[in-house]
């Protein structure tokens, strides 16, 4: 069947069988960031955002997104590059597999919820499974990001991105 | 494996049920268990396009679209306001933010799922469900029925002033529950009445109601005492996660601090 969608803000159209994910029909239109992990809705390597809401795209059937609109990390590349500059400063990643579906899900942390705690950032992100580090980095990461981001919007000088 | 030959976006409920009542039909939720199970679909049912998506509030109820998500239920105003956090404590633990956006209310009661978070919770309430061809029935009912080709349309809460507390254990964040307890109480013909649910025992929750009048400076010992007499009458069974034996001790403990918690708001 055809299906149609939005697309990191493009109309596309893209063929789908009734059981194909959405995680299958995106890579095949190039998005490559969206990988898949677990394939049992544990992991969140597979985040991708339908309608401004972050789902696991390797249980969406493709068919049902029709008419609606779908980001990936693509669509938010220079959000994702500016946060994922402090992810590298704080030696957060080492495979970095998990990273493009974690800064997905923080990106779209960070627009619902305004100066999140720290217990509310890690149950934001409780979805998203990194076996490589112990989350620490990750969480220091988005602090130093928020600080920074505030700073900037207070015109007070901050850390620079990345910086240890 | 899952495979599915037709995807149908039903327009009308009719549409949906009429296409429900083939064998091989299945009505999707949020397409969170389904995937994981091995079966040849020959069409699945989606029911996004029917308004089923809203919780509304009246002056008796809250109704909850079948197709609303746990996240909806965890975020729900209404919901907190009249029950406090416990709707949202028993959701919040289920995998992530991603998983309960897309988790649906009706697939997780309509499934009547032995780990059910959302059916442990809503059982203690004083729940109904709406089914398009079976009327609105309790949830209590509907939770011991058989699986039959119906569709779930709502789950409506009658709004009354009861006291609500959720509590669970995991062995891990994010893992199924190893046991689930809800306690609710308020004042039910006249008489205080205790319901007491507990689900992943590991079977689907169970409803225990019980006409008991504690004081609220009951002692500790009087609602240890209490805590497990409501604990020993539900049946318990032994899996990975925990012995049946475990799930008891863990039943009455949890019982114990929502009966004390709701006994200490009333003093």
């Amino acid at each position: 069947m055809e299906i149609q969608f939005v697309l990191n803000q493009k109309q596309v159209t893209a063929e789908a069988a009734a059981d194909t994910v959405l995680l299958d029909v995106l890579r095949g239109l190039g998005c490559k960031s969206v990988k898949c992990g677990c394939e049992t809705t544990n992991c969140g390597l597979c985040t991708v955002w339908i309608d401004g809401k972050s789902r696991l795209s390797c249980s969406v059937l493709a068919a049902s997104v029709e008419g609606h609109e779908v980001t990936t990390l693509e669509g938010v590349e220079k959000e994702a590059t500016e946060f994922g500059a402090f992810l590298a400063g704080e030696g957060a990643e080492q495979c970095g597999f998990c990273s493009p579906g974690f800064i997905m899900n923080v990106l779209a942390m960070f627009r619902e919820l305004e100066d999140p705690g720290i217990d509310q950032i890690k149950e934001y992100l409780a979805g998203n499974l990194c076996r490589c580090t112990g989350y620490m980095g990750q969480l220091r990461a988005i602090q130093k990001y928020m600080q920074a981001k505030a700073e900037k919007n207070s015109g007070q000088p901050g850390e620079e991105a990345g910086a240890r | 494996m899952l495979t599915i030959s037709n995807y149908v976006k039903a327009k009308t409920l009719e549409e949906a049920y009429e296409l429900n009542q083939a064998r091989s039909s299945r009505v999707m939720g949020g397409m969170m268990w389904m995937r994981l199970g091995n079966a040849r679909v020959k069409t699945v049912i989606d029911l996004s396009g029917l308004g089923l998506d809203q919780i509304e509030e009246s002056d008796n109820v809250i109704r909850i679209g079948a197709m609303c998500t746990l996240r909806q239920i965890e975020e729900c105003e209404a919901l907190r306001e009249m029950y406090g956090d416990g709707i949202a404590e028993s959701v919040r633990h289920i995998v992530g933010v991603q998983f309960r956006n897309q988790a649906t209310v009706g697939g997780s009661i309509y499934g009547r799922f032995g780990f059910s978070d959302v059916l442990t919770a809503f059982l203690a309430l004083d729940t109904f469900v709406e089914l398009y061809d079976g009327g609105t029935i309790r949830l209590s009912e509907f939770v011991n029925r058989k699986p039959d080709k119906d569709i779930l349309l709502s789950v409506i809460v009658r709004k009354s002033k009861r006291k609500f507390r959720y509590e669970s254990i995991r062995q891990t964040k994010t893992d199924f529950p190893v046991i689930a307890c809800s306690v609710v109480t308020g004042m039910v013909h006249g008489k205080e009445t205790w319901y007491f649910s507990v689900g992943a025992r590991p079977m689907k929750a169970a409803l225990l109601e019980k006409q008991w009048e504690i004081p609220a400076d009951a002692s500790e010992d009087m609602i240890a005492d209490y805590a497990r007499q409501a604990a020993s009458e539900f049946a318990y069974g032994t899996n990975m996660r925990g012995s049946a034996e475990y799930r008891r001790h863990l039943a009455e403990v949890l019982i114990r601090r929502e009966m004390a918690s709701i006994l200490a708001e009333g003093k």
